[in-house]
């Protein structure tokens, strides 16, 4: 059942908009406007753990999220920012929090 | 360029992408199959979720649900829950990944969050071949997850060593493709839609339950600034 449902997920935009037929215009500009909305939808997830109100109050994620986005928009080294961000939190979480 | 050399050529271009993902896939799926025996199941179990479910979050679920009674509709539904923003990426990627022939079946099979979020977002030099690169980032992923599970079930307990908050490199992978995202785009109403929406609903619902409304609001919003952007022109 938990194949089915991923897979289910997965294949059905595929499935039900036909390869043969022009794909509707709406659907068309989903496909235009969806990846920047599933991006910003992808972050938040990825946060949706942190606690604002208990424990450390988010503020390792804040800082480190902080040196992810000012490195990768200085240097634009997309491992650069991502090792530079990952190293900067576990030493947060480790040492200072 | 010969068929081989294409190939090699997209791998030399799509290995660099994937080097986050492998370090947070081999850390979480070591994580999984560590939790999984821990939790008493046979070195089996992990592997073989890991190789037919491929889907991070649904099967840390499938944990708790392989402990209760079976129940097929509930476990069903849950996972289209858990999985729905997968419809959101097979929309987004319906016309890239049907230009990849064959290879698209695999393509829609093993895409992940990470695999969606770097064949969506990275800027793939012009002389690589596009279905072969989206098609190693999946492969790669893929195999990243199968050998951390792997590994973690078959050590069972590892040498500790101190990975606290080292699975914040999928987070930063994610951020670090939002403002690739963010400096490819002309306009910016979809990426803050995707953001303060979804963090709105995060706020309101909670974190087991905003992705849904997240995707309602996305939409909504989307279908309502459609008209207003094809004036504006910003959209095609």
């Amino acid at each position: 059942m938990i194949i089915l449902g991923t897979v289910v997920t997965r294949f059905l935009p595929f499935f039900l908009i036909s390869s043969k037929k022009p794909t509707p215009k709406y659907i068309q500009y989903l496909g235009v406007m969806l990846p920047a909305a599933a991006m910003g939808l992808l972050v938040i997830y990825s946060f949706k753990d942190v606690s604002i109100l208990s424990g450390t109050h988010g503020l390792p994620e804040l800082i480190a999220t902080a040196a992810v986005v000012a490195l990768h928009l200085w240097k634009r080294q997309m491992l650069l920012s991502i090792a530079g961000g990952t190293v900067l939190y576990m030493l947060l979480l480790q040492f200072v929090f | 360029m010969s068929p081989k050399h294409r190939r090699i050529r997209a791998l030399q271009a799509a290995f660099p992408f994937t080097i986050p993902i492998l370090t947070g896939f081999v850390f979480l799926g070591i994580a999984y199959g560590y939790y999984m025996t821990a939790e008493g199941f046979h070195a089996l179990y992990p592997i073989i979720i890991s190789l037919s479910v491929y889907a991070g979050s649904m099967e840390f679920v499938t944990v708790g649900l392989l402990k209760e009674a079976f129940d097929p509709v509930r476990v069903l539904l849950l996972t289209l829950m858990i999985n729905a923003r997968h419809l959101f990426y097979g929309i987004a990627m319906l016309e890239r990944y049907r230009a990849a022939g064959r290879k698209r079946f695999f393509l829609i099979y093993g895409m992940s969050d990470e695999t969606f979020s770097v064949n969506c977002a990275a800027s793939i030099p012009p002389d690589v071949d596009r279905g072969w690169f989206m098609l190693w980032v999946t492969v790669l992923d893929y195999c990243y997850w199968q050998f951390g599970t792997v590994a973690g079930a078959a050590l069972g307990s590892v040498v500790k060593i101190n990975t606290e908050g080292l699975s914040f490199v999928l987070t930063a992978l994610f951020v670090v493709l939002f403002i690739e995202q963010w400096l490819k785009e002309k306009t910016h109403h979809s990426a803050l839609l995707g953001l303060l929406g979804s963090l709105m609903c995060l706020v309101i619902f909670g974190s087991s339950q905003f992705i849904i409304p997240s995707m309602l609001v996305i939409l909504a919003g989307l279908t309502l600034m459609k008209k207003p952007l094809e004036k504006a022109g910003d959209c095609p």
